[in-house]
């Protein structure tokens, strides 16, 4: 490729290179103060294409393509080339990562204590982890949880934070702004900025932590908080994660083992000070 | 007359998992997971002891468990049968 770039994200190194250097550059960025794989091999490689040749100076417009490839992916306009990017690594985890159970999960951590919350897009997981790890807990990922299916371990995988529409001015009210990319308007899911994880999720992103809590958060409702028993939990893990059926037998252990040893709750919330709020009485009650 | 004799596969192709009442299995063969009720594990247990029809499996489940349900039976082994966790013998 014309351009290319390396980074290391928790245990997963991905090489992203790009016909144009507008998305690389916007991604260097984005992602200042990541490691570069130690030993400059990379797991997955994402590729910017034009859709057609001439279509790199015409109109240009970017064919998210890789190891995995979505055949019917819709491109995108140049000026949304780092969002490209950024559905171009998370193409290549979902449809290619064997090493960990991957669940479509945000997870933050503290005192050792992972609290996993997962949910549909839109039930607020990615707001809620990236407020939290502005608020002293750490922020492991927002986008997939990297189950270890021998030790049981989360593993972080702190990409930038995905974060729409009304997130964006909630997390440009906590972080500085030297730490956000561009604000992409009219993308397909409505206007995206990112954000990089502070400097301590960055440091601390080759150490795993044991889960505590399983979260079903849902935004929008009056806050509410029930337990859910451990079937409607696995059945709601399966379908959160992208890799289980390809891992067999080793994902079912791995996951009913997660599901029996980690209690769960749902909670609704009306807006995310309220969540947060929970969140730290469910923090008080775990350290009892 | 008799009717269709079922087996199941035996105990090292299924993974049996209980969470809160319900039994999750993962079926080796087919690398399906199903979530079952009882009496669906219990059926497929007896089944184990060789193939058997619905009297027969009654039989086995009653010197074990306080069944009744002759009807509920064939319903249950209908549902194992479509799952492809049982088959006819």
């Amino acid at each position: 490729m014309r351009h290319s770039l390396a980074l290391q994200i928790g245990p997963v190194a991905f090489r992203i290179g790009s016909a144009w250097r507008s998305p690389l550059d916007a991604l260097a960025r984005l992602y200042a103060g990541y490691p570069a794989p130690a030993d400059g091999l990379c797991d997955f490689t994402v590729r910017l294409e034009p859709e057609r040749p001439w279509r790199r100076f015409v109109r240009p417009s970017v064919a998210i393509r890789g190891d995995y490839v979505l055949p019917d992916a819709a491109p995108l306009a140049l000026a949304h080339g780092l969002l490209a990017a950024e559905m171009g690594m998370n193409l290549q985890m979902a449809l290619g990562q064997r090493r960990w159970l991957l669940l479509h999960a945000a997870t933050v951590e503290r005192d050792g204590r992972a609290i996993v919350m997962t949910g549909e897009s839109g039930a607020g997981k990615s707001t809620l982890a990236a407020l939290l790890g502005e608020r002293g807990w750490r922020l492991m990922g927002d986008e997939f949880a990297l189950l270890d299916m021998d030790a049981g371990t989360l593993l972080p995988f702190p990409r930038a934070i995905s974060l729409k529409n009304g997130a964006i001015g909630v997390l440009e009210a906590e972080a500085g702004p030297g730490r956000f990319g561009p604000r992409l308007a009219g993308t397909p899911k409505g206007d995206i900025r990112h954000l990089r994880p502070n400097r301590e999720a960055i440091a601390r992103m080759g150490e795993g932590a044991k889960p505590a809590l399983i979260l079903f958060p849902r935004f929008g409702e009056a806050a509410a908080v029930r337990g859910v028993g451990q079937a409607e939990v696995f059945m709601r893990l399966t379908q959160a994660s992208t890799n289980y059926v390809a891992l067999g037998c080793r994902g079912f252990d791995a996951l009913t083992g997660l599901v029996r040893s980690v209690p769960a709750l749902a909670i609704d919330y009306p807006d995310t000070e309220t969540a947060v709020g929970l969140i730290a009485d469910f923090r008080r009650e775990l350290a009892a | 007359m008799a009717g269709p004799r079922y087996i199941a596969d035996p105990a090292n192709a299924l993974t049996s998992v209980a969470l809160d009442g319900l039994t999750v299995l993962f079926h080796a063969p087919s690398g399906m997971t199903h979530i079952v009720a009882s009496p669906a594990p219990e059926i497929l247990d007896a089944l184990r002891a060789g193939p058997a029809d619905a009297a027969e499996l009654l039989r086995r489940l009653r010197a074990r468990f306080e069944f009744d349900g002759d009807e509920a039976i064939h319903a249950r082994l209908g549902e194992l049968e479509a799952a492809g966790l049982v088959r006819r013998a």
